[in-house]
């Protein structure tokens, strides 16, 4: 077994790429993979609370660089699915404290072991986004159907092709299907025209998605969010499922709504 | 750190510092653009720095071994240019060749160099050149071109682009879409109306003192 790297990644902070490692990952580990979850995102852990497992961290990805401890310590196994882990970040050190040598290096240990390591990493394009794509197979790139967020995505990804890290995969969370019936959000043929690589997921804007991330309960539990689907179609995506697209473009009628709605209800 | 397109390739003008720092630098700007640099023709400005023969060759093979070749050294160290000259290394821009060729009546049709990028610009990449400039692609917003002659996009343009950046009024920006964030010819900047109906190609130019942007088909000539 040798895990696929994944790190997701955004730029602009804010977008959801923590709420989409967590999702993802228990999404995976739900299809029945073996999953590590790795905060890069030094001092300023968010992983955890978002899985509900910051309880549990003893050991953090900076000790087992610095060898305070093994690797292993300090991985926290999930408390839904015995196949999903996290490696949670260090909440008093900052992005300096590790280098992408270290990050490829720790991948490697673990990728034997497993089937995925979702790597999620800390907005902005400095240090901390260069440790969190060095080890990366693939990347997601977040963004949101708004101006300044596909902007900074469009940066993210200048950089991410300058360094030759292929492929990238781009989901767009937060799509409100009724903004963009009013033609007040950008649609997602916008957004892909403009950011011109391939999309691997719309997430609609969810209320479920705040609530869920609250109680550190991955949307992807709640089989009644159609955010927690569209993360569930993702990680079918990755697995190399066809899964066809969720309708939002915003154009339905008002009858493809509703059935929509009636459908999502009794799933 | 200053890097420039120009019509020879790439030059990077250095901040004056210790030598080892310089370099450190440079490198380091190549390792993160690799792309960017690799294959590429490199002109480097050291400024004042006097370099020595064991300095520059050790440049030029670390630099050879990322696949760019050092082809310019330029210094106001009288040193430095003597040692770049033992390098077989040229110590001054060359002067612009115009390439003239001929058609099939004969007649000499006169040409001008331009920078050619066959990929888009994304937000945050900036180009900033002597001469003209064709991208096919797209300019996306956030990107910059800043050209003293004239800028061609033969895709859409989001970004911001000044052509005749030296004073040249007679520099043109031509794209298949127009809807800069901003458009510069010379000291004269403009920006695009919302835009109605379907993209259709155009031509910005200065006319009677302003920017105005004109169909292609309507005009078919500059």
């Amino acid at each position: 077994m040798k895990a696929q790297v994944i790190t997701i990644t955004s730029g602009k902070g804010g977008v959801g790429k923590t709420t989409a490692t967590a999702n993802i990952g228990v999404a995976l580990a739900a299809l029945g993979k073996s999953v590590v979850c790795m905060d890069a995102d030094i001092g300023l852990r968010n992983l955890d609370v978002v899985m509900g497992l910051e309880n549990r961290i003893v050991y953090d990805l900076v000790d087992a660089i610095e060898k305070r401890c093994r690797l292993r310590q300090a991985m926290i196994r999930d408390k839904r699915y015995n196949t999903l882990f996290l490696i949670p970040a260090a909440q008093t050190r900052d992005k300096n404290a590790i280098s992408p040598s270290d990050m490829i290096r720790v991948c490697d240990e673990i990728r034997p072991e497993f089937d995925f390591i979702l790597i999620d990493s800390p907005a902005g394009i400095e240090r901390g986004f260069r440790n969190a794509i060095a080890p990366a197979d693939m990347i997601i790139v977040v963004t949101n159907p708004e101006v300044s967020a596909v902007r900074d995505a469009d940066r993210i990804i200048g950089l991410i092709e300058a360094e030759e890290k292929d492929p990238v995969r781009l989901i767009i969370n937060r799509f409100n299907p009724s903004l963009v019936k009013r033609g007040d959000m950008l649609t997602s043929e916008d957004v892909l025209e403009l950011l011109a690589v391939d999309l691997i997921g719309i997430v609609p804007e969810d209320e479920s998605v705040l609530v869920s991330t609250n109680h550190g309960q991955p949307v992807v539990l709640n089989h009644n969010s159609l955010a927690g689907k569209a993360f569930e179609n993702i990680s079918q995506r990755l697995i190399g499922e066809e899964v066809p697209w969720m309708n939002l473009d915003g154009k339905s009628d008002f009858f493809g709504r509703l059935s929509r709605l009636i459908r999502s209800g009794r799933s | 750190m200053q890097i420039k397109g120009i019509k020879d390739g790439i030059l990077v003008r250095l901040e004056m510092d210790e030598w080892d720092i310089q370099r450190g630098e440079l490198i380091d700007q190549i390792n993160a653009q690799e792309t960017f640099f690799k294959g590429a023709k490199l002109a480097l400005d050291v400024g004042e720095q006097v370099l020595h023969a064991v300095d520059l060759g050790r440049l030029r093979d670390e630099l050879s071994e990322k696949g760019i070749t050092l082809w310019a050294v330029l210094s106001e160290s009288s040193i430095t240019r003597e040692t770049a000259l033992i390098y077989g290394l040229s110590t001054q821009l060359q002067a612009p060749r115009v390439p003239s060729t001929r058609n099939s009546g004969g007649l000499p049709i006169e040409g001008e160099p331009a920078l050619f990028i066959a990929k888009t610009l994304r937000s945050g990449n900036k180009i900033v050149t002597k001469g003209h400039v064709v991208i096919i692609g797209d300019v996306n917003p956030g990107a910059e071109i800043i050209a003293s002659g004239s800028v061609v996009v033969w895709g859409k343009l989001r970004g911001f682009v000044h052509a005749g950046a030296e004073g040249d009024e007679k520099a043109v920006i031509c794209a298949l879409d127009l809807s800069p964030t901003q458009i510069r010819i010379a000291g004269k900047a403009a920006t695009a109306p919302k835009r109605k109906g379907k993209p259709r190609a155009e031509v910005v130019k200065i006319q009677d003192d302003h920017v105005v942007a004109e169909s292609w088909r309507n005009k078919g000539r500059l």
